[in-house]
């Protein structure tokens, strides 16, 4: 079962004072191992409800989802806790470090949870800092570096474990041009040299052209979900 | 994640906001200071009043002349006159009795070369020093032989030594004059200082008894018997066998009153350890209100800070910490906070007990065991305080706490 991700029929329903707002009608979509989806849409359509959902940081109101070939609905919060830790990579778009701590140490966050021994964690994290080139800033604070640093380190987190899938929601969204092709071609090199399965939401045309896969969003529904040709590079 | 790593991170998280910890802390370092403080002076008090106690003498039991008041009505006159030397020895001879001594008590001019001092004559058999757990500073006490031969021997009290041989020499071997009657100083008692009421214990100087009531005063009585029980358990025993003793030799019999008294300091005793209970007992609650405030104070800091904190919790619990990690996370910085406000507080106390003791000139005992309690007690007061504010961080909703502005 090479499916990382399978959803079916998902659902999401926010109550909203009497009303209710369907921020997923009925999802269907697999994600098979090694590949870089990008999701788009409009805004509101939904798409930081499915990456939350995907991630496990919330729970369907409906369908199915199996993660790995696992029934995420059956699982218990620590079990949900544990695969965050070791299967699976966030990126946001607000990069989500810890303040007045050092960039070394955010990297390492989710190896201490994974129960990595100390001296491992360091070792992981520094390798992991220079794939994706922040080695040099493993003492500094997230008030010491740029956006783009700071976006590369929570990267660098997200790999940490090597996990299974990483969920980068509008990644680029606070970055500049430069900058944003720089993080978009890593992720490129991440996905193509290490293999590692990747779906991110954005929404500039010139992001998703990174991807392979393009899905598109609106009103809770997939609208299009196409193979992407002509890759940037 | 293991327990010191856990206790280091909890420690960063309140060195970032250090002013707050320590005012957070405040309420504990208090509680536990004003605790330490009062319990040193608590038990420093008590511990000196049972010192002094037991400085009157090992196992004291004392007999006096007199009678207790019967029915409203005094009875049995002339009590001074009612005990003799005799009644003494006749105790002696009872089991359980470890020493016996009379006691007679004149207050004179001694004289000594130029030198003269009101003092107190007080005649006393050669048990005294081990009734009264007295030792020397110089010289010897008189034999029992000296006093069978009523011999004008003596021994002075520190003060007696100073006022009388104030050039510093030794006055062993001197002569004091005692109404006209050359005494032979053979001994110094140690210094002794002030009595529980306050009485110089060293203005004072031993002479036999039969040389006190033959050459001093001429009377056949004496103004008290100290009997020296042979152990704790034996006082309540003796002090009974001494009473019906000397109720026959006086012969009383019933309904008459008896004519003299049988006491010991057991009742002192009592009374000093019974004020301390109340004592400690007003301090358990002053500990306990301090440290309830300490604890609300900490608990409402804690959940200032899960609220302050959301984010930082969400993005952990997306890393991957479970709801345990969580609740250990902060569990362990409440705990650190009142636990390091305990040492605070211990620290404190102690600086003020020192103060108080040199200041007031108060004893002070600091019990180890209170420390320890202190310190333990703020540690329960960081768990029970600070339980609600983790578990409600805890249980918070990855991505709502992730979404949390
Ligand atoms: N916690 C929430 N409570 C209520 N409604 C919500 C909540 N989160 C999202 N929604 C609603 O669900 C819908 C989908 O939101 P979502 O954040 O998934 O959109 P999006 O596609 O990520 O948009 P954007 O591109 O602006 O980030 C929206 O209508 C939004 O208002
Ligand atoms: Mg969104």
């Amino acid at each position: 079962m090479s499916n990382v991700v399978d959803v079916q029929r998902l659902r999401k329903v926010y109550p909203m004072d009497a009303d209710e707002v369907i921020a997923l009608a009925a999802v269907d979509l697999t994600i098979e191992s090694g590949e870089f989806i990008a999701v788009m849409g409009p805004s509101g359509s939904g798409k930081s409800t499915f990456m939350q959902i995907v991630g496990m940081l919330d729970r369907p109101t409906s369908g199915d989802y199996h993660f790995e070939g696992r029934d995420v609905a059956s699982l218990r919060d620590d079990e949900r806790a544990a695969i965050r830790s070791r299967r699976l990579g966030f990126v946001f778009q607000s990069y989500n470090l810890l303040s007045r701590t050092s960039a070394l140490e955010n990297v390492e966050l989710p190896m201490v949870y994974a129960g990595v021994p100390e001296h491992e964690r360091r070792r992981v994290a520094l390798e992991m800092m220079s794939i994706v080139g922040v080695e040099q800033l493993a003492r500094h604070g997230s008030n010491q570096m740029s956006g783009g640093q700071q976006q590369r380190v929570a990267i660098a987190r997200a790999l940490v474990n090597n996990p299974g899938l990483i969920l980068a929601d509008e990644p680029t969204g606070a970055l500049d041009t430069k900058t944003s092709l720089d993080v978009m071609r890593l992720f490129t090199e991440l996905n193509q040299e290490r293999g590692i399965t990747i779906m991110l939401v954005t929404h500039e045309a010139d992001i998703a052209a990174f991807a392979r896969r393009i899905v598109t969003f609106r009103d809770g529904h997939i609208l299009s979900d196409v193979a992407n040709e002509e890759r940037a590079a | 994640m293991n327990l010191l790593a856990t206790i280091r991170l909890a420690f960063n998280a309140l060195v970032r906001n250090k002013a707050r910890s320590l005012l957070t802390m405040l309420g504990i370092v208090i509680g536990v200071a004003a605790v330490i403080i009062t319990v040193a002076i608590g038990v420093g008090a008590r511990v000196s009043v049972q010192q002094r106690i037991a400085s009157l003498g090992a196992n004291l039991i004392i007999v006096q002349p007199g009678s207790v008041t019967q029915g409203g009505v005094r009875t049995g006159f002339g009590g001074a006159s009612t005990l003799t030397p005799q009644d003494g020895m006749a105790i002696a001879q009872l089991p359980g009795v470890a020493a016996v001594s009379p006691i007679v008590n004149m207050r004179t001019q001694a004289v000594a070369g130029g030198n003269n001092w009101q003092t107190l004559i007080t005649g006393v058999a050669p048990t005294y020093t081990y009734i009264k757990s007295w030792s020397l500073a110089s010289g010897r006490f008189f034999s029992q032989s000296e006093v069978n031969s009523i011999a004008k021997v003596a021994v002075l009290g520190q003060t007696d030594v100073h006022e009388l041989f104030p050039n510093g020499a030794s006055p062993i071997g001197q002569t004091v004059n005692i109404k006209g009657s050359p005494f032979t100083v053979i001994g110094t008692l140690a210094a002794r200082g002030q009595s529980g009421m306050g009485q110089d214990q060293d203005d004072v100087i031993l002479i036999p008894y039969t040389s006190e009531m033959q050459r001093l005063t001429g009377l056949k009585t004496v103004n008290l018997l100290m009997i020296s029980a042979a152990g704790a358990s034996q006082i309540i025993p003796v002090q009974n066998e001494v009473t019906a003793l000397l109720a026959a030799r006086h012969r009383i019999v019933a309904p008459q009153p008896y004519d003299f008294q049988v006491r010991n300091l057991q009742a002192f005793a009592q009374a000093a350890s019974s004020t301390g209970a109340v004592m400690e007992f007003l301090l358990a609650g002053v500990a306990a209100v301090s440290l309830l405030v300490g604890g609300i104070g900490i608990m409402n800091i804690m959940l200032v800070s899960v609220t302050e904190r959301t984010r930082e919790i969400g993005l952990r619990m997306a890393v991957g910490a479970r709801a345990r990690d969580i609740l250990r996370q902060f569990l362990t910085e409440s705990i650190v906070l009142s636990t390091l406000g305990g040492l605070l507080g211990v620290m404190v106390g102690i600086l003020g007990t020192v103060f108080v003791a040199l200041s007031a000139h108060w004893p002070t005992i600091i019990p180890p065991q209170w420390v320890l309690a202190a310190v333990g007690f703020s540690g329960m007061v960081g768990i029970f305080f600070g339980y609600y504010p983790a578990q409600k961080a805890a249980h918070l909703n990855p991505i709502d706490a992730l979404r949390f502005e």
